[in-house]
């Protein structure tokens, strides 16, 4: 038997069509929802309408009367065994079910199992709480300064609202090249509390089996190796005997990155229970008590020569995490990778500061698809020097170019300690401006405000860093942040591939097989891709910060040219040629100056049915990738608005996004996760937002009011790219998951703010909402007079 | 997301319904494209007993426009009347205002009687059928009601339709020569209620405006009436000065709070700036 016909290998560089998005549109898809087991229970969860409250009696009498009813579970049945209490993903606490008190709208106070869902919702609605409300604090400065209402009045030796302290750079050489400055441009911003609101909600189907103790937990994640870990950890169950299985997720944004109570509480409930117990959240569930993100308010200044110089940056902020500090930040970063905010600039010091508060709104601080605060470090930055700009009457172009990191100083070591691994910043910037047609359009906008127009154009030049980690720095909840492929090639020369990564609509199916295809020769429709299961996958810290590629990637890359270095002893081998004649060839091993070849395919077949004496049989292997450095996507945004005087509304005339994130290994799906975020960027910028009442009544906990753009909304993108490679990266890919989130809300607010700078206006703070443009002309025209 | 209990009859004819809604009194509550109703019933913020589906009862989801009288049936879906020959040529608050409500899915399914019947100030119908100075007719067993536009919506999410009661036509004078309209709504996105809503009807005679009708969407606890405005634009000319004169009677009786949509001065802002476009738009139509 031989293998079977040689196909074009699609490798890196080809957009080679999405194989997962089959099922999904014919609807075959898996999803946690779908998810069905036998003598499954459903679980509701009851809530608290207060912000803030001593819980006084909980009632569940009138719940279990109910038929169809099989249990109901208050914090003090979990405390009798030590689980009201759960530690976050930043080493904080957080209350699975209420013990003591209620501390935002929406917390988990009770949770109804029943035979249906419908009964678990009914008997949700009859289980009596009596709460005693307690003062509420919504504003972070306020809870801040206050220490006589403490609202984490669990944690032993709080006398305060902090949630932590922490500082990045050098604070005594800012402050001397600040006194030294010419020029120092300040701003003052809120980038306000969104939600990543996931199309799929959150959910998880516990399933522990009393007779063979194994605990499968069928859960909405975008990290299982991790979760099983904590679940270990936590529940003090087995680790051999957790499965956590996250079936196809309809997208995280990093709101599937922490573990909510409802999956602690459905899995205990499923172990004294004996039955499966699903739990799945409503959409009001989801945007009002899980992992919201954002909610910083920052200062920043730049230091400047007179000469548009930028010498030293500073930013204080401050942060607001809700009742529990429930972000995910790798350990030593309380504030994430926010110390990016330096941006592309070359600076010489730089010292920032944040403080975070607890309020009484929900927890979280999730990184909505950002790199751990690289999105608020961006619009900082970028804010600021186009501030800056107009303040020294330069123009934004120019005073970018003035103080970009040149192609030359890279690496390049950022003064908050980054070591930034490749970029060419001036010519992401030419390639933009030469897309938009920047004198034209310069020209068009100054003929528009000549008519009385509003024409604005706003710029962003970003630069991230993603990929986490290396494992020496980063680490969330102790666990290193390297990740992992398991790499099996089959006797007829097919392949399956398997991830400690997991994919929640990024395309892993079809890009980690190209990548496979490109150092081993074998096609990607021949290569399976399995991920998402911890029993049949390797270890790995998940999909987050955009790290599959950087992190994943590389270590698909690693084990299929270490299978490759083994195929070539089996080609040897085969062709009677020592290794050092062979020539690899795409897909082949030629014996150098001859016509004489074998295939990756025959030397597959040959690794079950005809290995070279003394070597293993089998073409397999494992690799788990320890990242050097994290890796700097970057780009340049250029966006055209124009806004109607009269009403304040703005609209996009045009929007260019060059992406520069090294290697593209499928452009078409680079594409898509570039209009993806592009178009996240813009609801975040004009129309996104929860915000809270002084009462604590979330407002913007469903989509009447908390809104997504549809197709209408949305701009009309137009993409180009540059290609930095990343030179650490096996093929020098970088991660693009989350470049547009990043670098477009400041592109977006900088074109309003333009095109109202001939008013005078200053600041406008996200989402810019129509109203709160008619306003800034208002109050500039009242103060013009 | 999961409704309380509740029982569901589906008649097939209007007598069945009536029927239906007398034996069920306030326990029974009419579903007709359900898009306001499901979605109420999900959140539990309505309960009741029996639902009474009236999407089988034949005849009435036409329009007609005959011996002078434009007619509706009250299970005429958004879409429809949005794509609706006679509204797209003719009628374009209609066709305005069914194009702009909601999404594509809402307008598939929602009609214009059970969007009356609900009442909510933010939307579309009610000032649509203000200014068309239209006729809403309420049938119960034995007997039958017609109440005004403005007269039927008597406050937030509460109208004059009794609970043993089926609104089964809306019906207005049809237009002759010099009639022109408008509907113009500011949505924060596709399927956003509205901050604000114009709907305008204008009748030209000889240069002047011989009859208007103006009705305002999300200006306050109803579709409101703006019967000053009205009266400043009847008996005069078109002109930019008139429809400013108009839009300021409009902005005095709105009442309006402040929320993420704005300012109350923000708000009127948007009333005034579409009271004018709005008119200007009409009256070129008219005069066309």
């Amino acid at each position: 038997m031989e293998p079977s016909e040689q196909k074009a290998v699609r490798g890196v560089g080809h957009s080679v069509r999405r194989v997962e998005d089959d099922r999904f549109i014919v609807g075959r898809g898996n999803y946690l929802d779908d998810v069905k087991l036998p003598r499954m229970l459903h679980m509701a969860i009851v809530r608290s309408p207060l912000a803030h409250a001593t819980i006084e009696s909980i009632d569940i009498s009138e719940a279990m009367a109910l038929e169809g009813v099989v249990a109901v579970v208050t914090g003090k049945d979990l405390e009798a065994h030590k689980l009201a209490w759960m530690p976050t993903l930043s080493g904080d606490t957080q209350a699975v079910l209420a013990t003591d008190k209620v501390r935002f709208q929406g917390q988990e106070v009770a949770a109804v199992i029943a035979e249906s869902p419908y009964v678990a919702a009914d008997a949700a609605e009859l289980v009596e709480i009596e709460y005693e409300p307690l003062d509420i604090f919504v504003d972070p400065y306020k809870a801040l300064e206050n220490t006589e209402t403490i609202i984490r009045s669990d944690k032993e030796g709080q006398a305060d609202n902090v949630a932590y302290e922490w500082e990045a750079g050098d604070k005594a050489k800012t402050d001397q090249l600040f006194a030294e400055a010419d020029h120092v441009v300040k701003l003052h911003t809120h980038y306000p509390r969104s939600h990543p609101a996931p199309l799929e909600t959150c959910g998880c189907v516990a399933d522990v089996n009393g007779a063979t103790g194994k605990a499968t937990i069928y859960l909405t994640s975008q990290a299982p190796h991790a979760h099983r870990t904590l679940f270990a950890l936590v529940a003090g169950l087995p680790e051999q005997n957790i499965r956590v299985i996250s079936p196809d997720v309809g997208g995280g944004f990093g709101n599937k990155v922490p573990i909510y109570p409802g999956y602690v509480v459905a899995t205990a409930a499923s172990l004294l229970l004996d039955a499966p117990v699903k739990w799945v959240e409503s959409r009001s569930e989801n945007l009002m008590s899980t992992g919201f993100a954002r909610d910083y308010h920052m200062d920043g200044e730049l230091a400047l020569t007179s000469d548009g110089t930028i010498t030293a940056m500073r930013c204080h902020i401050t942060s607001d995490h809700g009742a529990f500090f429930a972000d995910a930040q790798p350990t030593k970063f309380r504030a994430g990778l926010v110390h990016i905010c330096t941006g592309s600039y070359d600076m010489q010091a730089a010292h920032i500061t944040a403080k975070g508060a607890y309020t009484n709104k929900a927890p979280g601080g999730v990184a909505y698809r950002c790199s751990f605060r690289v999105t608020e470090a961006s619009y900082i930055i970028e804010r600021l020097v186009q501030n800056a700009a107009y303040e020294l009457g330069m123009s934004p172009v120019e005073i970018r170019r003035k103080n970009f990191i040149k192609k030359e100083q890279f690496p390049y070591t950022s003064c908050t300690g980054f070591i930034y691994d490749s970029g060419d910043y001036d010519a992401s910037l030419d390639k933009a401006l030469e897309m938009l047609g920047y004198d034209e359009i310069m020209a068009e906008r100054d003929a528009a405000r000549a008519e009385g127009r509003l024409m604005g154009v706003g710029i962003a030049t970003f630069t991230e860093v993603v990929g986490a980690g290396n494992s020496k720095e980063y680490d969330i909840a102790g666990l290193k942040m390297f990740d992992s492929a398991e790499l099996r090639v089959h006797p007829t020369g097919k392949a399956i591939l398997k991830l400690g990564v997991q994919t929640q609509g990024q395309g892993h199916e079809t890009t980690f097989a190209q990548i496979v295809a490109n150092e081993l020769g074998i096609p990607p429709e021949d290569i399976a891709v399995g991920h998402g299961d911890t029993d049949n996958t390797p270890y790995g810290l998940g999909t987050y910060a955009s790290r599959s590629t950087p992190t994943g990637g590389a270590a698909t890359a690693v084990i299929a040219r270490k299978l490759r270095d083994k195929a070539k002893k089996i080609a040897a081998h085969l062709l009677e040629a020592s290794e050092g004649d062979l020539e690899w060839d795409s897909n082949k091993f030629v014996v150098k100056g001859t016509d004489k070849s074998v295939s990756i395919q025959d030397c597959a077949f040959a690794a079950y049915t005809n290995p070279p004496d003394g070597e293993e049989p089998g073409l397999e292997g494992v690799h788990y990738y320890d990242p050097p450095n994290m890796t700097y996507p970057f780009g340049a945004y250029a966006v055209v608005v124009e806004v109607d005087p009269e009403t304040g509304e703005w609209e996009v005339k045009r929007m260019v996004a060059v992406d520069d994130c090294g290697v593209r290994i499928n452009p078409m799906v680079v594409d898509g996760q570039i209009h993806g975020g592009l178009t996240e960027g813009y609801a975040m910028a004009s129309m996104q937002y929860i915000h809270y009442d002084d009462d604590g009544n979330c407002v913007g906990g469903n989509f009447i009011d908390y809104l997504i753009p549809t197709a209408v909304e949305t701009p009309k993108f137009e993409l180009g790219e540059t290609v930095t490679p990343s030179p650490h990266h096996p093929i020098g890919a970088k991660g693009v998951g989350e470049s547009a989130t990043v670098g477009s809300p400041a592109a977006y607010v900088n074109a309003v703010l333009d095109a109202l700078q001939p008013l005078g206006v200053k600041n406008l703070e996200m989402p810019v909402t129509s109203g709160r443009v008619w306003e800034a002309i208002q109050a500039a025209k009242a103060a013009a007079e | 997301m999961y409704p309380p209990r509740f029982d569901y009859v589906a008649p097939t004819s209007l007598e069945e319904a009536l029927d239906a809604l007398a034996e069920h009194g306030d326990e029974g509550k009419i579903i007709a494209g359900g898009q306001s109703l499901i979605p109420m019933l999900k959140l539990r913020f309505a309960s009741p007993e029996t639902l009474i589906d009236i999407n089988r009862l034949p005849g009435m989801d036409g329009v007609s426009e005959e011996g002078g009288t434009l007619r509706f049936g009250a299970l005429c879906r958004h879409n429809q009347l949005g794509a609706h020959p006679l509204m797209t040529s003719k009628y374009h608050v209609v066709a305005e205002a069914g194009t702009l409500i909601a999404d594509p899915l809402v307008r598939n399914m929602g009609s214009l009687g059970g969007s009356l019947c609900h009442a909510d100030p933010q939307a579309d119908w009610g000032s649509v059928m203000i200014a068309l100075k239209a006729t809403i007719v309420c049938q119960k067993k034995g007997a039958t009601r017609e109440f005004g536009a403005a007269e039927f919506m008597e406050g937030i999410f509460t109208t004059k339709l009794a609970d043993d009661e089926i609104v089964t036509e809306i019906r207005c004078d049809a237009a002759n020569g010099g009639f022109g309209s408008s509907y113009l709504k500011m949505e924060r996105k596709v399927g956003d209620f509205a901050t604000c809503g114009t709907a305008i009807a204008l009748t030209l005679k000889d240069g002047t405006i011989a009859s208007a009708g103006v009705g305002l969407t999300a200006m306050g606890a109803k579709n409101l009436h703006a019967e000053d405005a009205e009266k400043v634009l009847v008996g005069q000319a078109p002109s930019a000065e008139l429809f400013a004169e108009a839009a300021e009677a409009a902005v005095a009786i709105a009442d309006v709070r402040e929320d993420s949509r704005g300012t109350p001065e923000y708000k009127k802002n948007v009333l005034r700036t579409f009271m004018k476009r709005g008119l200007a738009k009409a009256a070129l139509r008219a005069q066309a």
